[in-house]
């Protein structure tokens, strides 16, 4: 059996953030899906957070995480309204759409 | 015992953006009744900051910090957002984006960057990012049923939930790698050795560079500029930009401060990036607003060269420089809101053909302002751009100083082109008259301020420099 140690969760945290990043940048289909994957980078990071709050024996970072949660719930409301004012206008939430502005 | 007078302004601000919430909530058609609160509150906020105490002091297990540099940052967020607000109430109304949550919401990003620079620990620093940040997001598109608004609102808000992601991502690893979120702590355990706090300094740094849109995290700004309403650029283009280099700084001060060559490259880089794309990339805009995105994107790059010389007097430079950004950018964006044409407010740049003839004193105003802008002395972009300098060549940083010197006659250029354009070309579109008192006082201070600053040049740097001094 192999010890599930530090490295491990932060090489899950580090590949849920790098999935997170990617996924903003290599999708050009729905601004929903850029809203999901913010959601997941945020994920990554209460990973990294709680992984060293735990090996550490500090209590701080579990604390941080309980923060990062709220602004999180914070940022997906703000954004959710944004793509609805967003929709009404332009009728459509496809990523290649929103190109009103260029230069 | 916690002592709450340090955190005593904050109280304030929060307690009263309840209050006129409350106002805005149960009465009707408020938007003029909570525009003059919230003035009165931004003044009294001043106050309160002006006569606290200056002494260096430590809150809540020292996540909270009030120094000489945290309050006199407070009172330069609190005082351009007052001009901010004054300058742009006549357009406001004009342009229908007169809602009473307008006000509110630049109060609560005010509250956000108060947080930000006096954050001692990276909660609450974090926090404080996330309180304005949001804020933002809203302000941008305030004009919601404009298309453009609301574009750049989304553009605004996935870049910059991004930068916050990676921000986050970075203090992660620091927490984890230091064992503490407090910057003193931090400050002890970082040393060159530490690679794993070394790598969270990089995202830290993109996540910061993202805040004051400097290359290569810039790719926002130029959109966000035009597509928001006029009233709002002004906001962004001058306020989150303080709390953003007083954030820097407190970060290259407090915790990096023993890992400086690491974190001096990056900076180095930042600085000349934005230096050369502000000059370059602004030439062919024909929108005025997009081509005060890409200067002050310029600006940054010269605000962070100061701060890429790791040294106290470099610092102080830098401050003296973004006191007079902001007053030229805010008696710049305060022109815009003087320029209608058939009833709706223009940004093309060809509008303005011409118009030293029919508006003789606005013409003059833009001359003076981008002068300064282009750094022409005797004007106050002069000065800033000469004391950046010379704490640059003091540290021996020769490259920064050369790429500087070339960037600031490349950029000379396009911010000549607009004069020549307002005093030259033959008038095209007949421009409405406007008598706007308030905006028109606005412009009338910046331009006083800038012409007059060559008078007496050592007071700016006689208020900076003690901040410093430690």
């Amino acid at each position: 059996m192999i010890e599930v140690g530090l490295g491990h969760y932060l090489s899950l945290g580090a590949i849920i953030f790098f999935l997170g990043t990617l996924g903003i940048f290599l999708n050009r289909k729905n601004v929903i899906v850029i809203l999901m994957s913010i959601e997941l980078i945020l994920l990554a990071v209460n990973i990294n957070l709680i992984s060293f709050s735990i090996f550490s024996g500090d209590i701080l970072g579990q604390i941080f995480t309980m923060l990062t949660l709220t602004v999180a719930a914070a940022e997906a409301a703000i954004g959710l309204a944004i793509i609805v004012v967003y929709f009404r206008n332009r009728g459509s939430i496809r990523v290649e759409d929103i190109n009103e502005m260029k230069g | 015992m916690t002592n709450l007078e340090v955190i005593f302004p904050e109280i304030f601000l929060t307690l009263s953006i309840f209050v006129v919430l409350m106002v805005g909530v149960f009465l009707k058609n408020t938007y003029s009744l909570v525009n003059k609160i919230c003035v009165l509150i931004i003044i009294c906020t001043g106050f309160l900051v002006f006569y606290s105490n200056e002494t260096l002091e430590k809150i809540f297990l020292d996540s909270f910090i009030r120094d000489k540099f945290s309050n006199f940052i407070k009172i330069l967020i609190l005082i351009s957002s007052l001009f901010v607000l004054f300058a742009s109430q006549n357009f406001i109304k004009d342009m229908k984006i007169s809602k009473f949550e307008y006000p509110i919401l630049v109060l609560l990003s005010i509250l956000g960057m108060f947080f930000m620079v006096s954050s001692n620990d990276l909660i609450l620093f974090y926090l404080g990012l996330e309180l304005q940040s949001l804020a933002l997001y809203i302000l941008a598109s305030i004009d919601r049923n404009n298309i453009k608004s609301t574009e750049s609102g989304m553009k605004y808000f996935v870049l910059s939930a991004l930068s916050s992601g990676l921000l986050l991502y970075g203090c992660s690893l620091l927490y984890g790698f230091t064992g503490s979120t407090n910057f003193d702590v931090i400050q002890m355990e970082l040393n060159s050795d530490n690679i794993g706090a070394l790598f969270s300094i990089v995202f830290i740094l993109v996540g910061l560079a993202f805040k004051v849109s400097a290359v290569p995290f810039h790719m926002w700004t130029p959109d966000v500029y035009e597509g928001s309403p006029t009233s709002v650029t002004n906001f962004f283009a001058v306020v989150p930009k303080i709390a953003g280099i007083a954030v820097i700084i407190r970060f290259m001060d407090i915790p990096f401060k023993n890992i400086l060559s690491e974190w001096q490259l990056i900076v180095i880089f930042l600085s000349i990036a934005s230096m050369i794309l502000g000059a370059v990339a602004a030439i062919g805009q024909q929108n005025i607003k997009r081509l005060l995105a890409y200067s002050s994107i310029g600006h940054i790059g010269y605000v962070l060269a100061g701060i890429a010389t790791g040294q106290q007097n470099g610092y102080a430079s830098s401050l003296v420089y973004l006191v007079i950004y902001v007053v030229m950018n805010i008696g710049a964006f305060s022109c815009l809101y003087l320029l209608k044409f058939n009833g709706s407010y223009t940004e093309k740049i060809n509008d303005l053909a011409g118009i030293s003839k029919s508006k003789p004193i606005l013409a003059f105003s833009f001359l003076i302002i981008f002068f300064s802008l282009a750094g022409i002395p005797p004007l106050g972009g002069f000065f800033a751009k000469f004391y950046v300098f010379i704490s640059v060549i003091k540290s021996e940083l020769y490259t920064l100083a050369v790429v500087g010197l070339v960037t600031t006659v490349i950029s000379a250029f396009y911010y000549l082109k607009v004069i020549k354009i307002i005093y030259f070309d033959e008038e095209q579109t007949k421009l409405d008259q406007i008598k706007n008192l308030q905006t028109s006082s606005i412009i009338f201070i910046s331009c006083l301020l800038l012409i007059s600053y060559f008078i007496y040049p050592s007071v700016l740097n006689n208020i900076i420099e003690p901040i410093f001094m430690n």
